[in-house]
This record gives structure tokens, sequence and C-alpha cells, in this order.
């Protein structure tokens, strides 16, 4: 009887365990298909305040306390930040990334992931950080990308504005 | 049925109600792993205890490899690889992988079980709720361990919980732009993985520590077999199956095909497959669910536990017995010499359960008081009342063996086996049963008693099978007296689906009666003999 026992746990352990083992490691797992590379664009990027400064006129200042008499009235929000990316002549990517905060006074931040064929692609890269107008940030490049390559597109201003790395 | 042979109670409270159909596949699976296991070792009547087990298990494996673990980007891919070469460490890694797997499975399988016998609600609340927590507290202890390994692996769940976590608009510089490039990442982050790899962990046990305040004598140990077995099932997996780690992290490649721990990280491709969003609400959505249960499981609560001081003389044996901790010893109020202290029963705390009744000294039949009112009683079903409707269906009894079966409202319905010749007393639960009650019932008339309740380790108020049978062996207080003959009392747990194994039972323990003769004449003489200790 104790042995019948044993080999019945032993027969109940056995699925659990190849159960525990084959979930712990399959089935493999592949975030992007065969022979594709990946471009990342991501950056974080205040845009341009969405209404310009502009002087307090006397009167104006005569009517705010003495202790907030600022000469320059600074509405706080900013713009969106328009993007785009274009791959071989087709815009594969567009958006206007809006501020963060409450009150829109924040950087615009965004991560996309933009799995394209591996091979060599021409792209184009515009911005635009105010609120209207054309991009006035623009950057060609042509990469070679082979399969699983992970390509970062981030913008800097400070550095003269898009930048292409790894 | 014999309207007098089956004992129920007016107005009583039902127990609480399971999931019918849920409850019935449950029984049936465990009744399947009670054949190989035994009840008591069944891995299913342990599943919090298996959760305390694997816990441990990692914990140990886990402070093995952290003092041969590399904290740093370089370096920390290469001591785990190092590690898995070691007989001793791959197999330590090994383990520390597995029990976490384990700890999963056995977390969702103890929740979906207290679900299914619905132990969300009402006195229980507290255990349900603090364990919504550790739901999330086990998730961020076990991804943030696979980060720690710094493989493809690491670099695909780092970058999809931080675009994760970046969903929620808190973070001025979106997490995820740490980890762009190679040269992002730093050996101070790598210290901090570590600190949050070791402080979560902590983080999750004083979770379970909470988990388990509002039961008295938590089990967090499994039984001996069952912690060995699934010891050795832990340690041959990891021998046929060691952990392994995919190539090492590379922020500018993408990591391929991955070996994948879909325990753990099933969350980051479902979300690939949605969006951020959606698995915050999906997230959101289970845990607010889990959490409101107690909230749409409420009903009415049956009355608590009830002490008359009168009869409460301090000994403290409800306090031992309660099982959720529902009984303390408080000073005494009423000035009464030679006890120091009394009772008190938490109302928010009693589970309604009746077993401090049975552990009671005084709740013994044979008090000679005019009204037997005992030191704590449950008012849905006052010992007195117990008491008076023994006696009459006992002495209604016909038939050349008379039986008693004393059962509970959680386990098999008794009030099936009730005949001319059968009685049955359905109890709140079996541990409210006052030992003395079986001796008072053969000397009554009865020729046997036959005492039934949940399964072992599966007792609907924890404990109460468990301090009947030390009641019965004479190893617990109030005992049953050793002089009552052995032969004429039967233990015997069914599960709510084993009504049928317990007729068959009862009708073995008759015939058993039967070859033993009558408990008439000679035999009550001798046992009324032996005097009755009565406080």
């Amino acid at each position: 009887m104790k042995a019948a026992r044993f080999v019945a746990q032993a027969l109940l352990y056995v699925p659990l365990m190849v159960i525990l083992g084959y979930f712990s490691t399959q089935p493999r797992f592949t975030d992007i298909a065969h022979g594709q590379a990946l471009v990342r664009l991501s950056f974080s990027h205040a845009g341009a305040r969405k209404v310009e400064c502009r002087q307090r006129t006397p009167e104006e200042l005569a009517k705010l306390p003495p202790n907030m008499r600022a000469a320059m009235d600074c509405p706080r929000e900013r713009s969106p930040v328009k993007v785009e990316i274009e791959m071989d002549g087709r815009v594969i990517f567009a958006a206007d990334v809006p501020p963060a905060g409450f009150t829109k006074d924040g950087a615009s931040t965004i991560y996309r992931r933009l799995p394209v064929a591996a091979g060599k692609h021409r792209f184009v890269a515009r911005l635009r950080d105010r609120p209207e107008g054309e991009f006035n940030y623009v950057h060609e490049e042509s990469l070679d990308l082979a399969p699983g390559r992970a390509v970062v597109i981030d913008f800097n201003a400070a550095q003269g504005g898009f930048l292409f790395k790894g | 049925m014999s309207q007098v042979a089956a004992i129920t109670r007016a107005g009583e409270t039902s127990a609480p109600a399971a999931h019918p159909r849920l409850q019935a596949a449950l029984e049936a699976l465990q009744a399947r792993f009670d054949r190989a296991f035994g009840a008591r070792d069944n891995p299913w009547r342990n599943l919090g205890s298996l959760g305390f087990f694997f816990f441990w298990i990692v914990a140990v494996s886990g402070i093995y490899v952290y003092a041969l673990f590399d904290t740093s980007v370089s370096g920390a891919h290469a001591s785990v690889e190092a590690m898995s070469a070691g007989p001793t460490a791959g197999l330590m890694r090994s383990l520390h992988r597995y029990a976490s797997d384990a700890f999963v499975v056995v977390m969702f399988l103890h929740l979906a079980k207290e679900f299914v016998l619905r132990r969300y609600a009402g006195f229980r609340w507290f255990s349900w709720l603090t364990g919504v927590p550790l739901v999330w507290l086990v998730y961020a202890s076990g991804i943030g361990g696979y980060w720690l390994v710094w493989d493809g692996l690491a670099q695909y769940s780092i970058i999809a919980s931080a675009v994760w976590l970046d969903w929620l608009p808190v973070f001025s510089e979106p997490l995820v732009r740490n980890f762009l490039t190679p040269e992002s990442v730093n050996d101070r982050f790598f210290s901090l993985l570590m600190f949050l790899h070791i402080g979560i962990p902590l983080l999750l046990l004083l979770g379970m520590w909470v988990h388990i305040q509002r039961v008295s004598r938590p089990m967090t140990n499994p039984p001996r077999r069952l912690a060995l077995g699934t010891l050795a099932m832990l340690v041959a997996l990891s021998l046929a199956l060691p952990a392994e780690s995919n190539a090492p992290a590379d922020l500018s490649r993408l990591p391929g095909a991955l070996t994948f721990d879909w325990w753990y990280l099933f969350v980051h491709p479902l979300m690939d497959a949605t969006s951020p969003g959606f698995l915050w609400a999906l997230s959101g959505l289970f845990t607010l669910g889990l959490a409101a249960l107690p909230l749409l499981g409420r009903g009415e609560r049956p009355p608590v536990a009830h002490v008359s001081l009168d009869n409460c003389n301090g000994c403290g044996r409800c306090f031992a017995d309660c099982p959720y901790a529902a009984v303390v010893m408080m000073p005494r109020t009423d000035g009464r010499r030679g006890h120091r202290q009394q009772a008190v029963v938490l109302p928010d705390l009693c589970a309604a359960c009746g077993i401090c009744a049975g552990a009671c000294p005084s709740s013994t039949p044979f008090r000679s008081v005019e009204a037997l009112v005992t030191g704590i009683d449950m008012p849905q079903l006052p010992v007195a009342e117990l008491r008076a409707r023994l006696e009459r269906s006992v002495a209604q009894l016909t038939g050349p063996v008379k039986v008693v079966v004393v059962g509970c409202d959680c386990a098999a319905e008794v009030k099936a086996l009730a005949g001319p010749d059968t009685t049955v007393l359905s109890l709140l639960c079996t541990g409210m049963l006052p030992p003395s009650f079986i001796e008072y019932a053969l000397r009554g008339g009865a020729d046997g008693v036959l005492v039934t309740g949940c399964l072992p380790g599966d007792c609907a108020y924890r404990l109460g099978n468990f301090w009947m049978e030390e009641r019965i062996r004479g190893e617990r207080e109030p005992h049953l007296r050793p002089t009552v003959p052995r032969e004429r009392v039967k233990v015997a747990w069914a599960a709510a689906r084993d009504v049928e194994e317990l007729r068959r039972a009862l009708a073995s323990f008759r015939a058993e009666l039967s070859g033993l003769g009558s408990m008439q004449g000679k035999a009550i003489r001798r046992l009324a003999r032996q005097e009755v200790a009565v406080d």
C-alpha cells in the first residue's frame, strides 16, 4: 500500500514538474519577426510656449499686487511637438506629442518602436516645436540595418536636433 | 427521515455557501489527490503553507546566489553563467528559479481555492484583502529578479516594464530613456536593481506575515512528507532542466528568440499585443475586483460567541482553541475570587464556529445545575439546547444498535443518515462538540457515537476536526475520559461529496457495534460508576 502510494505521488509530481519546467522556458518568445530591425524613436523635448510672452501695460501692472508686478506675462502652456519619420519616401510615423503636466507646461515625451525590414533605408526625421509653421528640425540619414539591429532616433536641440544612435 | 432522529436547529444560520459546481469540481480533484497523498499531506489542502515553503527555498537559494553575483553591468551576466557551470551554484540558481515559479503556481491555486469556497467575506475579509497586494509583490520580486541576469530576456523585460510604468503620468523623464543605448546603463543602476530585488521580497514577507495575523496557529510549514516531496521535485527539475540565461544584453541589438518564463513574464507579450493602458486597466480591474469581493459577499452575520461570566473560570481553553484569535483573556471584571482572568469575545474576528463552546470545561452535559449555561456558548445552538435534543432523540431511538452521528454543516451532510436507529447532530463545526457529550450519549442509551466532519487539513474553520481528534485521543483538554470504551467511538472524516462513503463507514461501525453487544446494563453502570469531574 505504501509503495503504491509512493508511485501514485510520483506520478502526480511528474506532470507538475513538467508543466513547471516547460512554461519556465518555453515556448520561446521573439518580440519582432525574423529579418526585421527596429527603429526606436524617443525624445523628451519641451515645445515653445503656445502664446508668446508679452510686455504688460502700466495699467495692467497697476492692477496687480505690488509683489506680483512682473513686467512680462508668459502663459505656461507649451505647444505640442509635431514629429514625423519618413523611410524611403514614405511616412512611417507621425504624431503631435502633447506636453506633460496638468497645465501642459512640461516636456513632450515619446517612445515608439517602429519595426522595419532589414536592409538599406533612407530616413528623414522632421520635428516642429512651435505652435505653427514648417518643421524647424529636419535630419536625413541613410542606414544599412542588419536583421536584429536596434537604432535609436533621439532629439536634443542643444546638440543640433536629431541624433541617430546605434 | 425520522423527525425524531434528525436534530437540526430552528432558525439556523447556514454554513458559508460556496460556488456549488466549482466546489464539487474542487472536491473531486482533491479526492483524487487524497488517494495518493492522504488528506493530511494533500498539496491542495496545504497551498498556503506550500507558498511559505517555496518562499524560504527562494530566500535560501537567493542568498547563496547573491554571494556569487557580480553587481555590475559588465560582470552580472558572466557571474550568472559561471554559477550555472558549477554543480552546487547551478543547482541553487535553478532552485531559485523553479521555487519562484512554484510560488506563483501555488499562489494562484490558493487564491482560486479560497474564491471557490467563498472564503473572502465575513470574518475572513482581512486575510483576503491583505492577500491581494501579495500578488503584486510576488510579480515585482520575480520580474525584478530576471533583470539582474542582464541577458536578452532582462533587456526585453526591463524595457517592457519601463514602457508600462511610463504610461502613468508621474515621471518627468520617461524611464525607458534609461535603456536606449548600452552607455545609458551603469553599475549604480545595478546596485539599485539589487536593492529592489532584496527589498521587495522582504516587503512580501512582511505582507505574508500580515496576511496570517488574524488566524491563530497559522500553518506556515507544510507536512514533512509533502515538504520533502516538493523539494525533491524541485531538485529533480533543477537537475533535469538547469536554469539557463539568454545571450548577454546588448541595447543596440534586439534580443532575438528568448527562452521565456511565462509564469512571470506573460504580462510583457500581453502588453505588446494590446497596449500599456490595457494592461494597467486589466491589472487594475483584477486587483479592485479581488479587493471588492469581501464587500460583494457581505451577508447577514451569524451570532457570535457569548461569554457567561458566572460560568467562566478563566481557564483559557477557548482562547487556546479559537482558530481566529477571536477570544482573548482579560483581567476579571466581576471580582470573582480565585479566578484572575475571563474570556472576552472580539465580535469582528469571531467566525461563529462554536469551537470555543466545545473547548469550555463548563460545557459538560453532566452538570446538575438547574439550567445548563456554559462559560462560552453559541446563541444559535446553546449547549443546553444541544443536550436537551440529544436526550430526546436518544430516548426515542429504536433497533438493536443505536448510533449517534455527530457532524458539521460544512462537511458531509449527516441528516441523510438519520433513521429509527440513528440520530444525527449537525453542529456549526465538529470542534463545537464537548467530548463529554460522547460519554453522555453512551450513558443515555446509544450503543456508539460516530464523529464526522471536514477532512484533515480542510476544516472550514481550520482546526475543528484537528482539536476534536486530539480531544478524543485524550491529548487535548477537555478530553474524552479514558474509561469511555473507545471501540464505541468512531471518527470518520468526510467531505461534502462523501455522503455515501460516510454511510458505508456508519454501516461498518454498526456491524462492529453489533458484535460488542448493546450498551445496556453492566456497561452503562460501569461507565456511570466513574465519577465525572464537573467544574
